[in-house]
């Protein structure tokens, strides 16, 4: 985890605003460590892609600082920065093949021709596309030009590589794949990544840390394991992952935990995560994969009785959705590992959860 | 079940599958054909034959084989070297006798005057005096009316017209003529005038061309990256002199750049000079008043192309390391080529064809080829001449469009 530091990039009290009136990022504070592969993560318009540019240099900030390796880059102009980028949509130069495109970074830097060919090689072969260097863009696969497009950013052997969506472009299948390597080239190489989607999936898979960007605002930072299990607010808790959510009121407050009435059902306890004082309104957050379909008597803290709405079978789990305490559209997995679940459409069943898997959070 | 699916794949309602579908095809042809046909038909009725007519021109010509019939018909055995036998006089005679009748003496006239200037009125006193002379033998008496008669090169060139085909008009028009002996010599210097014509109308297009370029390119590239809605007023302006004639856009310059136009006035008000510049009437005033016609159309192109450049790429080579100017000339450039190719490729050709505006604003020395062509076709009448001039340009101008595809390749030119 970064330290103030050995901080390799860092934003501090950064805004941007293009239009003298809205702030498209609001105070930015944040540290990279170097080596780090940091996802930005949010919904498109949330100030993600604004925060990239800035750092890649194409974009300056209103108001703030952006420090890369101790250096302020403020007035360093894109072409200095020594970063390497990856585009949305590639950005591979059509005219030229897939060498010169590699080329390209080792010719502005004065790279000698042994040297140059040398690290070209190394570059496509990294990305297993070593028979494709006479080839132009143009006459690649959509998974062939990503790859070339990382082989450039990388040939120049930059210290910090950006990805803007860079596989927003690819099939499912191919994506993921993609996602794989790219992982596997930043285990491999001591490259920091600073890397920006608003596919969750993608987030979770490769990066130490991620960054949800909402409104300007980094919602919050954390491990992927962290912000899955432990969201600080209900955006958080509602853009990572399936999420149900019950509306309430804090009647109580317990330590690290809360009582909360939903309203016509009943109390829940949960815990006190983002809550205000008693009397507050607040939203319980609480994974699907988390309820339990008829605890036993007394086993959990919060058992309720629900109305089975639909059942879908989805092979490896049954995705249920129940109504319970006047929501219907509270969404039970049941995990297929008995061979049948016993629901039907219609019967009422009785559901449970611990008080640790239900967060209390902020109302929206 | 595979035998049912082979039945199917081969025949349809007993008709073979390969047939049917060709059917198919060839009524979908016919339908497009039929859509087509109106245009078709008038490009074809309107362009392609009269000017496919007019281009024969530049190599038929059968006045003499027609005016002078007898003549055209004793001079086939002619060996050429000597002057002909009094068989030959006699048909000329023959030949010029009805053409005074007939009123065609001039029109022979005219056609040998092109080859042999200052012969016209020899050949009509010659057919007047021919219609008073009593029976032969003529060839004494025709020499002594016309010394023009027992020249050879006259008898040559009538050789010359027992075919309908020539090539005096082609040759003419790159300088060169037919000898005494009917072999190809370079023109008299005083009639040495086409290939300056040609290289002058080469000239000034490639010129123009290269202005409208240095000046288009920069003002393209300011439209396709300034947001839409001022853009757009810019590009009215830049199309306003579309919606303007030709003639009057002309005019303008005349207005601006005379004498004691606005420009001179204002330079000398503001002493930069002491005497008003000769700005038209001459090459200055040509270039600039084409220039200023061209230069939408080589514009339009590039910025056509240019806004579909993503400025990723750009940002791509800056981020590669690239400064602004590398990134621009590397990969910016180069990727307007196709627009550029386009737009001079348009303005080259349309300049070649200029012919109000050198007339309005340039001096004799500025005339281009089409000039040439509309003095053959209106004063001189001349039209074998005129349609050899075009002839020739438009081959030239085929020639630099092959050669020019070739070089960038047509599918790269985008025409807006």
């Amino acid at each position: 985890m970064p330290g103030t530091n050995n901080a390799f990039v860092e934003f501090s009290g950064v805004q941007k605003t293009y239009d003298g009136e809205t702030l498209v990022v609001k105070d930015l504070n944040l540290e990279i460590a170097r080596g780090e592969f940091l996802t930005m993560l949010g919904p498109s318009g949330s100030g993600k892609t604004t925060t990239l540019m800035m750092l890649a240099g194409f974009e300056a900030p209103t108001q703030g600082s952006i420090l890369l390796a101790g250096r302020s880059i403020g007035n360093m102009p894109p072409h200095k920065r020594d970063i390497g980028m990856v585009f949305q949509n590639y950005a591979l130069f059509p005219h030229m093949t897939v060498e010169e495109n590699l080329a390209f970074p080792l010719n502005v830097r004065k790279v000698g021709k042994q040297d140059r060919e040398a690290k070209i090689k190394r570059a496509l072969d990294m990305v297993r596309l070593g028979a494709y260097g006479g080839r132009r863009p143009g006459q690649l696969s959509g998974g062939q030009q990503q790859r070339v497009a990382l082989a450039r950013a990388l040939v120049f052997d930059p210290k910090l590589v950006l990805m803007d969506e860079p596989l927003g472009a690819l099939d499912k299948q191919l994506r993921e794949h993609m996602q794989l390597e790219i992982k596997h080239i930043h285990e491999d190489l001591d490259v920091t990544v600073v890397y920006v989607t608003h596919d969750q999936g993608e987030a979770l898979t490769m990066s130490d840390r991620i960054a949800v960007f909402n409104d300007g605002v980094i919602q919050q930072l954390a491990a992927p394991a962290e912000l899955y299990e432990r969201p600080q607010n209900a955006f958080v808790a509602q853009f990572i992952g399936e999420n149900n959510r019950l509306r309430g009121k804090v009647v109580a407050m317990n330590g690290a935990t809360c009582l909360v009435e939903i309203p016509g059902a009943g109390n829940v306890q949960a815990l006190a995560v983002n809550v205000g004082a008693v009397g507050r309104p607040t939203v319980l957050s609480l994974r699907p994969e988390r309820v339990k379909l008829n605890p036993a008597p007394g086993s959990l803290p919060n058992v309720f009785s629900a109305q089975v709405a639909e059942v879908i079978y989805l092979g490896d789990h049954v995705r249920t959705r129940v109504s319970v305490c006047g929501h219907d559209d509270f969404v039970v997995k049941l995990p297929n590992s008995e061979g049948t679940v016993q629901v039907e459409p219609g019967a009422v069943i009785t559901i449970g959860w611990k008080t640790e898997d239900c967060r209390a959070l902020d109302a929206p | 079940m595979s035998t049912t699916a082979i039945q199917i794949g081969s025949t349809f309602e007993g008709i073979p599958l390969r047939l049917k579908l060709k059917r198919i095809e060839r009524r979908q042809k016919m339908k497009a054909l039929f859509l087509v046909l109106p245009l078709l038909l008038f490009i074809l009725v309107a362009f392609v034959l009269p000017i496919g007519r007019m281009l024969f021109n530049a190599i038929h010509d059968d006045t003499l084989l027609t005016l002078a019939p007898r003549t055209m018909t004793a001079l086939r055995g002619w060996d050429g070297k000597d002057l002909p036998g009094e068989a030959v006089y006699a048909a000329l005679a023959g030949d010029l006798k009805e053409s005074w009748t007939r009123k065609t003496a001039a029109t022979i006239g005219k056609r040998i005057n092109y080859e042999l200037p200052g012969s016209l009125s020899e050949v009509i006193s010659s057919a007047r005096k021919v219609s008073l002379l009593p029976a032969g033998p003529y060839r004494e008496a025709l020499i002594k009316i016309g010394p023009l008669w027992g020249r050879h090169d006259v008898w040559s060139l009538l050789k010359r017209g027992t075919s309908a085909y020539t090539g005096y008009y082609l040759l003419r028009s790159v300088d060169f003529e037919y000898g005494p002996d009917s072999q190809i010599v370079a023109s008299p210097p005083e009639n040495r005038i086409f290939r300056d014509v040609f290289l002058r109308t080469l000239g000034i297009s490639s010129g123009v061309t290269a202005i409208t370029l240095l000046l288009g390119f920069p003002l393209a590239f300011l439209l396709a990256t300034l947001p839409r809605k001022s853009s757009n007023l810019l590009m009215i302006l830049v199309v306003l002199p579309f919606w303007t004639s030709v003639l009057i856009r002309t005019t303008a310059w005349v207005v601006l750049l005379q004498q004691h136009g606005i420009v001179n006035d204002a330079l000398m008000a503001l002493h930069v000079i002491s005497q008003p510049a000769e700005l038209i009437y001459n090459r200055i005033g040509t270039v600039v008043a084409m220039t200023h016609i061209q230069l939408p159309i080589t514009l339009l192109p590039i910025y056509s192309v240019m806004r579909t450049i993503s400025p990723s790429y750009v940002r791509a080579a800056r981020s590669l390391g690239a400064g602004p100017f590398y990134a621009f000339w590397k990969v910016y450039f180069p990727l307007t080529l196709p627009g550029i190719a386009a737009g001079c490729l348009m303005t080259f050709i349309l300049c070649l064809g200029y012919y109000i505006t050198p007339a309005l604003v340039g001096g004799p020395a500025d005339q281009m080829v089409s000039s040439f062509v509309a003095h053959y076709t209106n004063e001189e009448l001349n039209w074998g001449m005129a349609s050899a001039l075009g002839t020739i340009l438009l081959t030239v101008t085929l020639l630099l469009y092959y050669s020019f595809s070739n070089l960038v390749g047509v599918d790269r030119v985008k025409m807006g």
